[in-house]
């Protein structure tokens, strides 16, 4: 091979390339597209978030104030489907494009057009989710998906023009995230740096690694069940109508095969860079590296054959029922190891409590309660009063709210000195951690008391015995949306300027991505450094 | 995945492509298809056109984009370690086709063992209620007439299915003949090898055709014939467009083979190509025992 050739043809050699709006879209650079990433990531967040505040203002009191049923319907399903895959996961691969191939010492993601396509396909889908909304205002359909982010037939083989969107959104989606899958398995396994063996990975590339192969597992499925939807829908065909032989609880079955590995596709990478904040600010390295690779593996494993628990009262042999229980009773063990670690690595540190910590140290709390509320749901005789209840919403924003979106604000606030160059503001930081954590537990604690009073989720009015509760979830919920401005008002003004950020920005940090500048080149690790 | 892996690279530089227009431009034509097809089975006039452009769009770029990856390729940009990302990527492509028709398996197994033995042991099927022949025996191969009330016959699986097994295992072996015949440089064998296997290929899926016409006009067996109708052509639906994917991807490699592209080295394309068309056969082999036969 002719190396003048790759400096013809290939990067950094005196390329130029092209500046505004040509730059984002053509752009085959992992931190341009890690970028595109996190931006539209934030934007769907609070898109979502304001989706959701209309839900609980109408909530606010019993009774209908606002919102007709139909568009509060329309309005929770698309909040599900766009903070699930228009926000989280958005973010947790904007982390892998911008930090895997600095962590491993690679000079850039392995398939870079094929990266740009992954990312490129989200502005579609998320035009297909929201546009019946905007044509429901022009007359034509009767609004967005109105049946929960589900799916559920028969509700969905019912349901109007909103469903196809939903259904198409949901094939992009999936194509762009086994298309970011793929990029990043491969990445992983053929591009890390001479030295940087399996075993000395970073745990936030083995915690992608283990999301990318629940992906390129699981969502294919999904595009399977939600093909059939459609056939059932318009050509005539009976998967999940019984009176041609099939039956609707077929598709939960298909649904949830990818629905319950879903949940640690969207928490896998946040256990990945926890321990990597923990260790920074307790100056100590990480403890148990081996046994939390082990876990994510088994977790991973494990996610994949538990997923009818998640509709146990829809009717089961009790034998399925009884294997489903224990199996989801037994992700708490590979579970419980990753808690030990996480506080194993603080015992005796020497601690400090900068904004990731706090964030960090805030995920471990309240994602804790999203594990432990989660085995009682996982119980089939308890679950079956809980189940479509609040207590399940609040179990659910346990996890992924504080165990996804606070674990992203983490990363966030632990990496955007490393990608800007610049320091954020501690204070604002500060300041947004507590609003946050406040008014978050002010928003869903109530919701488990709720839950188990025997308010059901997805309905927009309620009995008058509810009216405490949900009045206070409602002020909890605005505290909390309002309180996300201070996050982008501090990440806007970080890119804008402030102090500069060393290479090392934090004094504890361990790894490659502190031996470049703050910011890193556009071109990182052309000649891959060796680990020893 | 070990470690030797990475220490080959000491010293390379890897290929990043320079900026391309060409991603995004697919992501626009893919939504452009998918608003048509929304459009069109909502019977909206528009939905054809808007279908007819993205299709469009979507084949140009891929000329362009695999365009651009074969010029990259004929002027040396990739070495071996390029070649691994396209051969560790071309796996797990694999993989999630493999996944994908799971999905469909998945819904094959159940009905067929669960919710029509279910249907069948109904009090409803013994009070008299019928909805459809052997309904109360919850039998599987009958199960369909549904609520259209038209009875079927069932493909049999010793007609055109047998014949078609036969090509496709032909077709696998002849491709592997081509590949016996780029290792050994023997460019006639290689070229006549594919050729044979795409004309397999395209025997299979006319054959295909000819027996989904048949089932449609004679046997009665459509895609509304319950959940075996909505089983046996979305199973084997899928697994025809998949041949016909395969079929073209064929073809391009012997076109570049006729340009003299490949050589006994360095013939990533024609074996990935070669991995997706035996994938393909090994979906029809359980397509044959599942489906048809059992």
């Amino acid at each position: 091979m002719n190396t003048a050739t790759i400096a013809h043809d290939g990067h950094g050699h005196g390329d130029h390339h092209p500046s505004g709006i040509m730059r984002w879209l053509t752009t085959t650079n992992h931190k341009d597209i890690g970028t595109m990433y996190m931006t539209f990531s934030l934007l769907m967040f609070f898109l979502g978030g304001l989706m959701i505040l209309l839900v609980r203002a109408e909530l606010f009191q019993p009774g209908l104030q606002f919102l007709k049923p139909e568009f509060f319907n329309q309005l929770i399903g698309n909040h599900a489907l766009i903070m699930i895959f228009g926000a989280l996961m958005p973010a947790a691969t904007g982390f892998a494009n911008w930090q895997i191939p600095l962590m491993i010492g690679a000079p850039d993601m392995a398939l870079p057009r094929l990266n740009n396509w992954g990312f490129w396909l989200l502005p579609p889908a998320a035009t297909l989710l929201t546009l019946p909304f905007i044509l429901e205002f022009f007359g034509v359909g009767d609004g967005a998906l109105a049946t929960g982010w589900t799916f559920y037939a028969p509700l969905s083989i019912q349901g109007g023009i909103g469903v196809d969107f939903a259904i198409f959104a949901v094939h992009i989606l999936g194509i762009s995230s086994i298309m970011g899958s793929i990029n990043i398995i491969v990445t992983i396994f053929n591009m890390r740096a001479p030295g940087m063996t399996m075993m000395k990975l970073p745990l936030f590339v083995w915690g992608w690694l283990i999301t990318a192969f629940l992906l390129v597992i699981t969502l294919p499925v999904l595009a399977g069940a939600v093909t059939m939807l459609l056939m059932d829908r318009h050509f005539d065909t009976h998967f999940f109508i019984a009176a041609g032989g099939g039956d609707p609880i077929l598709f939960q079955h298909l649904f949830w095969f990818f629905g319950h590995p879903e949940v640690y596709i969207l928490l896998l990478p946040v256990w990945g860079l926890i321990p990597h904040v923990l260790s920074t600010f307790t100056r100590k390295p990480t403890y148990g590296y081996k046994a939390q690779v082990y876990s994510f593996i088994a977790i991973g494993v494990l996610s994949l054959v538990v997923w009818a628990h998640h509709f146990f009262t829809a009717g089961m042999p009790v034998p399925a029922l009884l294997y489903f229980m224990y199996s989801t009773m037994s992700i708490s063990l590979p579970l419980a190891v990753l808690f030990f670690c996480w506080v194993a690595t603080m015992w005796r540190g020497a601690m400090t409590f900068e904004t990731p910590m706090l964030f960090a140290l805030g995920f471990i709390v309240l994602f804790g309660i999203a594990g432990l509320t989660g085995l009682v749901l996982a119980d089939v005789a308890a679950d079956a009063q809980y189940h479509h209840s609040y207590f399940v919403v609040a179990h659910f924003h346990y996890a992924l709210f504080t165990g996804g979106i606070m674990g992203v604000m983490t990363g966030v606030y632990y990496w955007l000195p490393k990608w800007t160059g610049h320091m954020y503001s501690e204070k604002l930081g500060k300041l947004h951690f507590w609003l946050t954590v406040i008014s978050f537990n002010l928003t869903f604690m109530p919701q488990f008391f709720l839950g188990l009073a025997g308010m059901p989720r997805r309905i927009p009015d309620y009995a008058l015995q509810f009216a405490e509760f949900n009045a206070i979830s409602t002020v909890g919920a605005f505290i909390l949306g309002f309180s996300q401005l201070i996050f982008a008002w501090n990440i806007w003004k970080c890119i804008k300027g402030g102090e500069k950020a060393h290479a090392k920005v934090w004094e504890g940090a361990e790894g490659l991505e502190w031996e470049l500048p703050s910011p890193p080149p556009h071109h990182s690790w052309e000649v891959q450094p060796k680990v020893a | 995945m070990s470690s030797t892996h990475a220490s080959t690279n000491e010293g390379q530089h890897y290929f990043v492509p320079q900026p391309s227009i060409w991603p995004p431009v697919l992501s626009a034509g893919m939504l452009t298809l998918a608003l048509g097809f929304i459009l069109k089975i909502n019977h909206f006039g528009v939905g054809p056109l808007f279908m007819l452009s993205g299709a469009a769009i979507i084949i140009f770029v891929l000329f362009k984009w695999f365009g651009a990856v074969i010029y990259e390729n004929q002027t040396g940009a990739y070495s071996d370690w390029e070649d691994r990302s396209f051969r560790h990527g071309m796996v797990w492509f694999i993989g999630s086709e493999v996944m994908f028709f799971a999905a469909f398996f998945g819904a094959l197994f159940y009905t067929r063992n669960i919710s029509v033995p279910i249907l069948g042991s109904l009090e409803a099927a013994h009070a008299g209620i019928t909805l459809w022949p052997g309904f109360a025996e919850g039998a599987w191969n009958v199960v369909g007439v549904g609520p259209k009330g038209t009875a079927f016959t069932p493909v049999s699986a010793w007609g055109i299915p047998t014949i078609n097994t036969a090509l496709l295992l032909s077709s696998g072996a002849t491709l592997t003949w081509a590949h016996w015949g780029l290792l050994k440089d023997n460019r006639f064998q290689l070229k006549f090898g594919l050729f044979l296997t795409v004309l397999l290929g395209a025997i299979f899926l006319g054959l295909q055709a000819f027996e989904y016409h048949h089932a449609y006009t004679e046997l009665g067996l459509t895609l509304g014939s319950g959940v075996y109708g909505a089983t046996f052509f979305m199973l084997t639906g899928f697994h025809g467009f998949h041949v016909t994917l395969g079929a073209i991807m064929l073809t391009v490699v012997l076109l570049r083979s006729m340009s003299g592209h490949f050589d006994a080295k360095r013939h990533f394309a024609f074996e990935a190509v070669a991995w997706y068309w035996h994938f393909v056969d090994v979906v029809w082999l359980l397509l044959f025992v599942l489906v048809y036969w059992l």
